[in-house]
């Protein structure tokens, strides 16, 4: 349980530094900023339906608001998560104090979880806030809670395998912009995977959909859980902490 | 407490510390000496656990660095170089952290934290962010931290550095009242420190030990004669084959000096006072004693001897 004071640490550190409230100001104003644009144009949607009444039966509030919000909400993130993971490890290491926390009487991988769930628990914080979008969709009309909850579970898996590669990289260098840039380079590209899978056929395009990191998401947001998408996340998420740990193991021998 | 047995570090073709052995025992105060880059630092982090040597082993309080690392350091207090710390918190939640870490337990937590930071005289500055902290203060906080939980051994890499001559008498003076209860091994390269505080010396040069044991023990060994030096007035030539005829002296060195006065050093086996004969000798020729004095053979001039020494060697 050594864990738990590395987590207070890093809880103390994201709310004493303007570290977790510029995270969360700056993310809950884009996402905001969407989710009302969405809406309009759905409500918008809805009024022209009442002239034409063969498209009604499609519309749907929760299909047709929240579905594009979530994805939306997971192309902002992988921007936003590395502001989140770049310090971890990397200021640690270029200020000397992983000396300390290294040779405290705590495992590397009681280090890592702490450091882990802290960022884990700043953005378990921003989905909390962003519960007020469904919450207003509430209040005017019908939602479906169902889908509603699956979307949110895919964005907490989504988010676990991007803090865990923001963790990884992190580990992997001392200078933060460095470990932010890298981080948001390599989700980048393991999303922009996707966008070749349209163009090439076959065995290809299904891989190059799999690998893809938001294309994952969509699912989650239709309300389908989907195995396969899960353990992606749960894999990517797993297999980058496993790293971290190698990484941690390796500063040690290379001094 | 502490068994180092033939340690090598290599950082990839250069060799930081070769073939290093010693022995701290429980309680005492060792101190390691040693010019910039001799070493030091890697030494204690290696018995600190934060690296692995390259070849060798250590034992700290019974327990293998590299094999049995967490029970080592359940047992051991650090202080790094440079004292890195969280600057973003305040000093009382940082050491609560660490005591945390520890692993002292919830209820004594706050006790534990408020009697290092007496005892380092940082109470006053326990809401201030340790960022905003002068080095002195930051090195306070850094000796705090490695004090919480009562390590049995303490490892402290230049624990004064930064303070001024106050702080320094005052954390020169903790640190002795340590010795008994706990081990400690501390680095400096400020040698009036080393006389002061620590009962063993251990002096490191290059990556090796070039000496080791009790300060009067390396005196003894460096300076096997002792000295002393006179200046006499009178006839240079006769008072130096004068002196050369005192019984019990082994060799005199002419030394410049004025004219009308004679400036020697003169050398007798250790533990044999030649200064009586010396002075009845000026008394008997009629000659003016200007000076006589023990030439000191302090911690300075044996570590100046031997490091020196070394690169003669080696040149």
């Amino acid at each position: 349980m050594r864990w738990v004071p590395v987590f207070k640490k890093e809880m103390r550190l994201y709310f004493g530094s303007p570290v977790a409230y510029a995270f969360l100001a700056l993310f809950l104003l884009i996402a905001g900023w969407m989710f009302s644009q969405i809406f309009l144009i759905y409500s918008e949607m809805s009024m022209r339906s009442f002239m034409q009444p063969m498209g009604a039966q499609n519309l749907n509030p929760t299909e047709s608001v929240m579905r594009p919000v979530f994805s939306n909400m997971s192309v902002v993130l992988l921007f936003f998560i590395p502001m989140l993971t770049m310090r971890l490890f990397a200021e640690e290491k270029k200020s000397g104090t992983i000396e300390l926390l290294l040779t405290y009487p705590v495992r590397d991988g009681e280090v890592l979880m702490g450091k882990f769930l802290a960022a884990g628990a700043v953005y378990l914080l921003l989905l909390v806030l962003t519960l007020a979008y469904p919450g207003l969709m509430w209040a005017f009309g019908r939602v479906e809670w169902g889908a509603i909850l699956t979307g949110y579970v895919g964005l907490l898996l989504l988010g676990a395998a991007f803090l865990a590669v923001g963790v990884f990289i992190s580990a992997l260098t001392e200078n933060q912009i460095i470990a932010g840039s890298a981080t948001f380079g390599v989700l980048l590209t393991f999303w922009l995977i996707g966008w070749g899978a349209d163009a090439a056929g076959g065995k290809l395009r299904s891989l190059l959909q799999y690998l893809s990191i938001i294309e994952h998401m969509d699912g989650f947001g239709k309300g389908v859980i989907d195995t396969k998408d899960v353990v992606y996340y749960v894999t990517v998420a797993a297999f980058a902490l496993f790293l971290t740990l190698r990484a941690l193991d390796a500063k040690r021998w290379k001094g | 407490m502490i068994q180092v047995e033939h340690l090598t570090k290599r950082y990839g073709p250069v060799t930081a510390v070769s073939d290093v052995s010693f022995n701290v025992d429980k309680g005492t105060i060792v101190g390691f000496l040693g010019p910039n880059g001799a070493g030091k630092s890697t030494t204690m982090k290696i018995l600190s656990c934060f690296m692995p040597a390259s070849g060798g082993s250590a034992r700290v309080a019974g327990y293998d660095v590299f094999t049995q690392s967490l029970d080592v350091r359940r047992r051991i207090g650090y202080l790094p170089e440079n004292a890195p710390l969280y600057t973003d918190l305040p000093v009382a939640s940082y050491l609560e952290f660490v005591a945390e870490i520890k692993g002292v337990g919830r209820r004594e937590r706050r006790a534990r934290v408020d009697e290092v930071m007496e005892r380092c005289f940082i109470t006053d500055m326990r809401r201030r962010l340790i960022g905003r902290l002068s080095k002195g203060y930051r090195q306070r906080v850094g000796l705090a931290q490695a004090l919480l939980g009562n390590p049995d051994v303490l490892i402290l890499d230049e624990p004064t550095i930064g303070l001024d001559p106050k702080q320094i008498t005052e954390i020169r003076s903790l640190i002795r009242s340590l010795a008994g209860q706990h081990t400690v091994i501390l680095s400096t390269h400020i040698l009036p420190e080393v006389s002061m505080v620590c009962d063993g010396v251990i002096i490191i040069n290059r990556g090796r030990i070039v000496a080791q044991g009790t300060q009067s023990e390396l005196v003894e060994q460096v300076f096997p004669t002792s000295r002393i030096e006179v200046e006499i007035g009178g006839p240079r030539d006769a008072v130096v084959s004068a002196l050369r005829a005192v019984p019990g002296v082994l060799g005199v060195e002419d030394l410049p000096s004025p004219d009308g006065s004679a400036r020697a050093l003169v050398e007798s086996p250790r533990g044999r006072d030649v200064r009586g004969e010396v002075v009845q000798l000026v008394a008997a020729r009629n000659w003016r004693l200007l000076e006589l004095h023990q030439v000191g053979m302090s911690l300075e001039e044996v570590f100046i001897r031997v490091v020196a020494g070394e690169q003669e060697t080696e040149a």
